[in-house]
């Protein structure tokens, strides 16, 4: 059984039909792609996984527990963590800062009024929040202010904060999107990294083919609105249908 | 130390000598002598500097920490000073009732007015507390006479119950005390020219100053102002990293309304009255200039900025045009008139003019406040120490 399973979504704007009858099966442990052209719907389908948008019909399960109209929050708490498409950090605190954040978050929840302790105190969240800079290869700048990071360090940085919560889930939208080919391949090294020392379950929205093959252990294809293949990737290339959609055959 | 590391300690302890000289340190000329006008050392002065220091650590809290701008803050200020006012009034003539009263009030209606305006961010946050502030001030000098006594305000009479205390005789003002201290006795130290003046009232206030500056360090220091500062910084990341931003928001906007308290329950405690005036919103206002000017988000910035408006606005506002004469009399009677004129508009009830120039020049020139022209000079100096040197590495410093 998977770890996410989405069955039967469909999701309407208007007259325009942008997911009809989605079907998807993430299995604990893998590195599943989500592909497909322009328009096809993932970002619909993303915001579904997110609490962003609310399907019209189906049913969005994580670990036997519906996704649907839950909070952005209490997502993560399940243990959903998302890489976004421009990395979402928190740019004016140092590199540390943002994932001491991640760490304090992971340990206290949705709320808690801790003001009475010192961030300085806190030596095992301290430990953590090193150990996860080490991780991904960026303690050294450790005191940088984050905004002042390239992109790629940003994704890392992200990619620390996220993997400091210890997710059963990473959701990643375009990880490598907007990057020079060279940061993509830090970032495909990042994350066989990340999934080789974790095993961590990712699902991974992608344009860029090279990214997907490099990673991807099964792959989905998604083409106006509806999964037309969902298979392995040697499989996924030759296949005719998947060229078709790539291709324009629609038209 | 005290649980702050050694830089936090230092900048506590140069508050709390800053705070004990005070009386010293403000009143640098003379007495008699032509720049005696200068010296801040008299206790209403010094007691509405730490007051209004009170006022502006805890809206840092708010606006520093979360960037949540609040336009109503003074609303707070004023529900402290009336909740104040009837502690004296009802149980007795001793201060603590009335502060901790006017603590827990502002700290029970600010959670009412953030609840609300906290569903909203942005310009939109801050019009809701001004609207909130603005009701509250129409209120207080309406519907609510019989509460806050309308446009006369309220004071303490021989006539109130105040249950806890003897009666007063017939004829005596009401005083408010501290354990038998009464807030405006003043020992009076005379030294060759200089007179210095040690007032009761000042050193209480400059005692709940030091603690509201104490536990803002704290706050500043823990896991809960790192959130805050999170919050500030990115709202989205935040949610996606399993927290909620408004129970954060919404504490601190409590936590700095029950400073916004004390300030009114202090003042309260000095001056023995209460008004409406209290929370207009040019009271507001001020606060959020006091923050900016001084530097928003460091720890001693919103201090500075406080001492730095109240200073000048008692000292400009005292200037007159007789003053401003006998400064240019030396020269020749044409130019005189023509500087007089000049200046004229910017001193006594001007101050408000001269307050806006220099405003507007901080935010453009300085946008971090006192705090970064403080920092620019000492980089300045230490730059120039190091290339007299030739070696040595700078490490960069936080402005806090």
């Amino acid at each position: 059984m998977g770890i996410l399973e989405v069955k039967g979504v469909n999701k309407s704007f208007g007259g325009l039909r942008a997911l009809s009858d989605v079907n998807l099966n993430v299995e604990e442990g893998t590195v599943h792609a989500i592909i497909g052209p322009n328009g096809a719907g993932k970002s619909t389908l993303l915001n579904c996984f997110i609490g962003k948008l609310i399907p019209d019909s189906g049913t969005v399960l994580f670990d036997n527990q519906s996704l649907l109209g839950i909070q952005p929050h209490e997502i993560n708490q399940l243990g959903v963590s998302r890489v976004f498409q421009t990395p979402e950090i928190f740019s004016d605190l140092t590199v540390f800062e943002n994932v001491i954040i991640a760490c304090f978050a992971k340990r206290d929840g949705a709320f808690e009024l801790n003001a009475i302790v010192s961030v300085a105190s806190q030596k095992d969240m301290h430990e953590k929040a090193k150990q996860m800079l080490i991780d991904v290869n960026m303690i050294d700048k450790r005191n940088e202010i984050a905004s002042s990071l390239s992109r790629g360090d940003k994704r890392r940085l992200e990619m620390a904060m996220c993997l400091a919560q210890d997710p059963k889930l990473l959701l990643l939208d375009e990880p490598t999107a907007g990057m020079a080919r060279a940061d993509t391949n830090n970032t495909i090294d990042l994350l066989k990294e990340i999934q080789a020392a974790r095993g961590i379950t990712m699902a991974i929205i992608e344009h860029d083919m090279h990214v997907v093959f490099s990673l991807a252990e099964k792959i989905s294809v998604l083409a106006q609105g509806t999964v037309i293949v969902e298979d392995k990737p040697e499989n996924i290339k030759g296949n005719p249908k998947v060229q078709e959609a790539y291709l324009g055959g629609a038209h | 130390m005290l649980g702050l590391n050694k830089k936090d300690f230092g900048l506590l302890t140069i508050v709390i000598i800053l705070t004990v000289f005070a009386p010293f340190i403000l009143n640098p000329f003379p007495e008699g002598s032509a720049l005696a006008q200068f010296n801040a050392g008299y206790p209403d002065l010094m007691q509405r500097l730490v007051i209004f220091g009170i006022f502006a650590i805890g809206f840092n809290i708010l606006f520093g920490l979360t960037g949540y701008l609040s336009f109503g803050h003074a609303a707070f200020l004023g529900a402290g000073s009336y909740a104040g006012i009837w502690m004296i009034k009802l149980l007795t003539l001793n201060i603590i009732p009335a502060i901790i009263a006017s603590v827990i009030v502002a700290g029970l209606f600010s959670l009412i007015v953030g609840w609300i305006s906290l569903r909203r961010s942005g310009i939109y946050f801050s019009i809701l507390t001004l609207a909130f502030a603005q009701m509250s001030y129409s209120l207080a000098y309406s519907v609510l006479t019989p509460i806050t006594g309308g446009e006369t305000g309220l004071q303490p009479k021989v006539s109130d119950p105040r249950i806890f205390d003897a009666a007063l005789a017939e004829g005596t003002t009401p005083r408010a005390n501290f354990f038998g201290m009464f807030m405006n006795d003043s020992y009076e130290l005379s030294l060759a020219g200089w007179v210095f003046t040690f007032n009761v009232g000042y050193y209480i206030a400059a005692i709940f100053m030091v603690i509201a500056f104490y536990i803002s360090i704290r706050i500043f220091r823990s896991p809960f102002g790192l959130m805050l500062r999170a919050v500030k910084s990115n709202q989205q990341r935040l949610n996606y990293t399993g927290i909620q931003s408004k129970p954060y928001t919404l504490a601190a906007f409590v936590i700095s309304g029950m400073y916004a308290g004390l300030a009114g329950g202090l003042l309260v405690a000095m001056d023995t009255q209460a008004g409406a005036e209290r929370m207009f919103w040019t009271a507001s206002g001020e606060v959020v200039l006091m923050t900016i000017l001084g530097g928003s988000g460091t720890l001693i910035g919103p201090v500075l900025g406080a001492g730095f408006i109240k200073y000048f606005e008692n000292i400009v506002s005292k200037i007159n045009e007789s003053i401003l004469q006998a400064w240019f009399s030396f020269m020749p009677e044409a130019l005189q008139e023509f500087f007089v004129a000049i200046f004229y508009p910017f001193i006594g009830k001007g101050w408000h003019l001269t307050l806006g120039l220099i405003f507007m020049l901080v935010v453009i020139f300085l946008p971090g406040g006192l705090m970064e022209g403080g920092k620019r000079i000492s980089d300045l100096f230490r730059r120039k120490s190091k290339t007299d040197s030739g070696s040595g590495k700078v490490a960069p410093e936080a402005a806090e």
